[in-house]
């Protein structure tokens, strides 16, 4: 293997860490190899996953109640211009000083810097419902909770996955830094790079960009499948339709 | 002074304050001076970053308003710029361009191509149409009209994409210190359990942000007086 990419350069010798174990340059133990990188992964995608979980449970009900109101627009827009505001290493050392560390405590920050995207566009996206819509479900003589699960959620769909995609590539970028916090996610060979060498420093960060792109895709295609039928006629109706999704997109990227 | 010095000496243990990791005050306005290279390191990353970043994806972006076809491959390319996480994007690049600001600068302008780009393209496509004819009817050429109506009407919404890039560039770029480009990032993680530290560097990155986006702002009611004109009417 470490032939045959060898043409490569450093590119080939990182490819070769994540397949192949070998020894530490500091020492003792072995790195590398796909056992190692599965289990650095597994606890990215955990942690990852948790701080994503908390946030949609918390964060989803919240921008749908405030969406159907319409009131508290203020801070569920404004939540994401906070969020961006602060940098997630500067969260992540508040938590790390001031609350310690450890996988709980990280879960929380990352759950911190998930909730702002969420919110907003699921806010948004109860709120860009046509009223005249709403209206003609309540003359059907629905009520506030039927609306808001059978009309609001169901339009806002698309816009909440597009907020969960945008918390969901941050989170998992945001991760790579967890070690600082005493999690040993896929950013270890990145932040001990004592321990995992050069090659596996950039291995680790071919991992997690492609981790990255793949949360991204696979997320897309979800919010695909999700978008309801009329929707998607209607975006694909004309040239000068196509601009408005890409304007809404922009509110919280 | 070296990284490495420094993180030795970040600390003086004689204080007590400091020695059991309270909110130090006295501390602070004593070190202050150590951020104030770090801050400026942080704004010559995010500012020139900005500007390369700005003028790749705006004339990206004037170029796709007439080429429709080139929307989709340039939202594509980077769309995956923007996602790769810039912590990766430092190492991937460190073996072809080495350690420092050029590698930081790199991953960051590719960080803010399709916040930028997008923007720009919205705000040219939401210009009505009727004004654009209004324009071609005074006998302005394509040139003309896209300089004198089209860019000043968009502006808003370009803007609006500087604010967001702005803001999440400074976020990103206290990552830059791992791509040897230092910045506040360098002084957080130099000793990220003192929580005296913690909150001067992240504060002084939060109060950069509300800098650069005040900035954006002021410069964007500058430049669009008609949006007041309209509002106060």
């Amino acid at each position: 293997m470490s032939t045959t990419i060898a043409f490569l350069g450093q590119f080939g010798d990182a490819v070769d860490f994540i397949f192949n174990e070998r020894e530490s340059p500091a020492g003792g133990a072995q790195v590398g190899g796909l056992g190692e990188i599965w289990e650095l992964m597994w606890e990215h995608l955990k942690l990852s996953a948790a701080a994503m979980a908390i946030a949609c449970v918390l964060s989803i009900p919240l921008g749908l109640w405030l969406g159907h109101i319409g009131k508290g627009g203020f801070l569920a827009i404004n939540a994401s211009n906070v969020g961006r505001a602060v940098p997630s290493l500067a969260l992540i050392a508040f938590f790390v000083a001031y609350i310690g560390v450890g996988f709980t405590n990280l879960t929380l920050a990352l759950v911190l810097l998930a909730i702002p995207p969420i919110l907003t566009n699921a806010y948004t996206g109860v709120r860009q419902v046509e009223r005249d819509t709403v209206d003609a479900a309540r003359g059907m003589g629905m009520t506030g909770p039927q609306i808001v699960r059978r009309v609001e959620l169901p339009l806002a769909l698309p816009l909440i996955f597009g907020g969960i995609r945008i918390s969901a590539v941050n989170v998992v970028a945001t991760a790579t830094i967890a070690p600082l916090a005493g999690v040993i996610t896929l950013g270890d060979p990145i932040i001990n790079v004592n321990t995992y060498g050069d090659e596996g420093r950039l291995a680790a960060a071919i991992v997690v960009a492609l981790l990255a792109v793949a949360t991204e895709v696979l997320l897309g295609l979800v919010q695909r499948a999700v978008t309801p039928k009329g929707l998607k006629l209607e975006a694909g109706g004309s040239a000068r339709r196509l601009a408005i999704p890409i304007k809404r997109k922009e509110a919280t990227t | 002074m070296s990284p490495l010095l420094a993180q030795v000496e970040i600390r003086e243990r004689s204080d007590t304050c400091v020695a059991d990791n309270g909110f130090c005050p006295d501390w602070i306005a004593d070190n202050f001076d150590r951020y104030v290279d770090p801050f400026f390191q942080h704004v010559l990353l995010t500012v020139v970053a900005m500007a390369i970043g700005f003028a790749i994806s705006f004339t990206l972006a004037l170029i796709a308003y007439r080429k429709r076809w080139l929307i989709n491959p340039v939202t594509q390319v980077t769309g995956i710029l923007y996602t790769v996480p810039s912590i990766a994007a430092f190492f991937l690049l460190l073996p072809i361009t080495g350690r420092g600001f050029l590698t930081a600068t790199i991953a960051l302008v590719s960080y803010v191509l399709l916040i930028i780009f997008r923007n720009v393209l919205t705000g040219l496509d939401n210009v009505p149409a009727d004004i654009k004819d209004a324009g071609r009817g005074m006998g302005l050429t394509e040139r003309q009209l896209l300089w004198r109506v089209e860019v000043p009407l968009a502006l808003p919404e370009i803007m609006a994409g500087l604010r967001i890039a702005a803001t999440t560039t400074v976020g990103l770029a206290t990552l830059a210190f791992f791509a040897g480009a230092g910045g506040l990032g360098e002084q957080i993680f130099a000793d990220i359990t003192f929580k005296s530290n913690v909150v001067v560097a992240g504060v002084l990155a939060v109060l950069l942000a509300a800098i650069l986006d005040g900035l954006i702002l002021l410069a964007q009611r500058a430049v669009t007086p008609w949006t007041r004109a309209v509002a106060s009417a």
